[in-house]
């Protein structure tokens, strides 16, 4: 190479640097190149499936019917404001019930990971209590709270069905919830516990300012998980026959009018609130916000 | 009769299951008095340490903190630890909570001191080990050193009759092992009494008042830094120390 720093510029490094810009714009354009090819394979495979679907779907012998029962426009501009009211009850629902599984879910995350010798009744509790409730069906534990509590003739126990159902709901997904909390809880370094007694915490201190704040962080997605199915399944305590219940309303409109269409609009209903909880959720769990 | 011990370790046995990890260790420490325990990894260095903080029980003998017994089972350890200073290898910083808050909530739930005043006793403590500043900044943006030095603040700001320093330079970077030295030089001109777990043969024998070997769960000798290091009586602190000088550590 030549020396540099002499007055007149060196013609051997002018070409270098023109050189080095020559490689930078041809790489930049090769970049550019795949980039273009990379979106234009996405657009036409995109096309090539969803037109397949809807080819198959619409050409499908009975798509004339299922098009009548299930997306009649004069229906769903009919129903939809019943439907839409209906769904507010699932929303009051489900937020009650949510509220009950939280605090539930902590209380017997926290029994269970209980070690003193007294508190052993509490600890073998907390253990059947979520074998039991995560292993039976949501919908069966709904029908065996509905019916059988009332069936009891106890005074004193609720029987509205509504409340009945909610109940069912909160011990299914406390169930669920306590091992979420459980295991974040587990997922904290022994050594946070240990770090609180030495500056003076006793143990209910170390857990409650210490290890809980940062196990109920770690859990956010989970628990945010099981919140978007809780909102679904409210639906399932139609089967008490809790009136005014959005997917009830949507029942009971379509066997009244042979339509299906009613399902459909409760359907879009329901994913107005998971969709945007889902989201929520990506945003939450993405790499980016963990700064 | 001399003064009573700060700390006094009798006797005391410790076992993980089949493994004997302390065999009977017998230590005094005075008050202003620094003691260094240096021995191989497994040697039962950092299970003292924890067994006199109570975050171990021991299985035989007893440790007293200022002529009490502690080591009984009906004594209460909250109050032992609020007593002692406790400072980790890994740092154990609250990762949740900023620098200031990892000083003062000790302070404020369990020595009973009020909000404002902890802050005020924090900020005196962090800026004394160069922390000025870094009040507000979380643990993880803190260098390995700075951490370091914050478990140290928030492990004397409760002026502890003795501070107990478990291998506080070993998860450091080399460059940053002086910066958390030089806040334990600092603690040792204050007067504070210590026992101290250490690789640092140079550190011990600058900080340390004397210096103990630990071997396989004994502490096979004890005396002033100059003595064991340069003139041990003992084959295996011999071979110890020959070890670390082939290995460059000495």
């Amino acid at each position: 190479m030549a020396e540099r720093g002499s007055g007149r510029p060196d013609p051997g490094v002018a070409a270098d640097a023109q050189w080095a810009r020559d490689r930078r714009a041809e790489r930049e354009a090769a970049r550019r190149h795949r980039a273009r090819r990379g979106q234009a394979v996405a657009a036409l495979s995109t096309v090539l499936v969803l037109g397949t679907l809807t080819a198959l779907i619409v050409t499908s012998p009975g798509w004339d019917d299922v098009q009548e029962a299930f997306f009649n426009p004069d229906d769903f501009v009919d129903i939809f404001p019943d439907v839409l009211s209906a769904f507010w009850l699932d929303i009051r629902i489900f937020m009650v019930v949510e509220v009950v599984v939280l605090v539930l879910g902590l209380m017997v995350a926290i029994a269970r990971m209980a070690k003193a010798p007294a508190l052993f009744p509490v600890r073998i509790l907390a253990v059947v209590y979520t074998d039991v409730f995560r292993g039976v069906p949501t919908i069966l534990l709904i029908f065996l709270v509905g019916f059988g509590i009332p069936a009891l003739d106890l005074s004193g126990l609720p029987t509205e069905p509504i409340i009945l159902g909610g109940i069912a709901l909160a011990l299914s997904y406390g169930a669920y919830v306590a091992e979420v909390y459980r295991a974040g809880l587990r997922s904290i370094h022994p050594g946070q516990r240990e770090a609180a007694l030495s500056v003076g915490l006793t143990e209910g201190q170390a857990l409650r300012h210490v290890v809980l704040p940062q196990a109920v962080r770690r859990v956010g997605p989970p628990l945010l998980n099981d919140f978007i199915a809780l909102q679904k399944d409210v639906a399932l305590i139609s089967i008490l026959g809790v009136a005014g219940e959005a997917f009830r309303v949507a029942q009971i409109e379509a066997q009244t009018n042979f339509n299906y269409t009613p399902l459909l609009a409760a359907a879009l209903l329901y994913l107005c609130i998971t969709i945007p909880l889902a989201r929520v959720l990506d945003w939450w769990d993405s790499p980016e916000r963990a700064r | 009769m001399a003064s009573m011990p700060v700390i006094e370790i009798r006797g005391v046995t410790k076992s993980f299951g089949d493994r004997e990890v302390l065999r009977g260790v017998d230590l005094a420490i005075a008050e202003h008095e620094a003691v260094a325990l240096i021995g191989a990894s497994g040697s039962g260095k950092s299970t003292l340490l924890r067994c006199v903080d109570l975050l171990e029980d021991i299985d035989d003998g007893d440790i007293f903190l200022d002529g009490e017994v502690i080591t009984d089972p009906s004594v209460d350890a909250v109050g032992v630890r609020r007593r002692l200073g406790v400072v980790f290898q890994a740092y154990n910083l609250f990762p949740h909570l900023n620098v200031i808050e990892n000083v003062t909530l000790g302070r404020v739930r369990a020595g009973g001191v009020g909000q404002a005043e902890a802050e005020e006793q924090a900020i005196g403590v962090l800026a004394r080990f160069g922390l000025e500043g870094r009040e507000k900044e979380r643990p993880d943006n803190l260098s390995g050193g700075q951490q370091q030095r914050v478990a140290i603040a928030r492990a004397f700001a409760a002026r502890p009759r003795a501070m107990l320093l478990d291998e506080v330079t070993s998860a450091l970077d080399p460059e940053l092992v002086g910066e958390v030295l030089r806040a334990v030089r600092d603690l040792r001109e204050e007067g504070v009494t210590m026992l101290i777990a250490t690789h640092e043969m140079g550190f011990a024998r600058e900080v340390a008042d004397r210096v103990g070997f630990l071997h396989e769960g004994r502490l096979l000798e004890i005396s002033p830094p100059r003595e064991l290091l340069e003139n041990p009586s003992e084959p295996e602190t011999k071979r110890f120390l020959r070890r670390l000088l082939e290995a460059g550590r000495a």
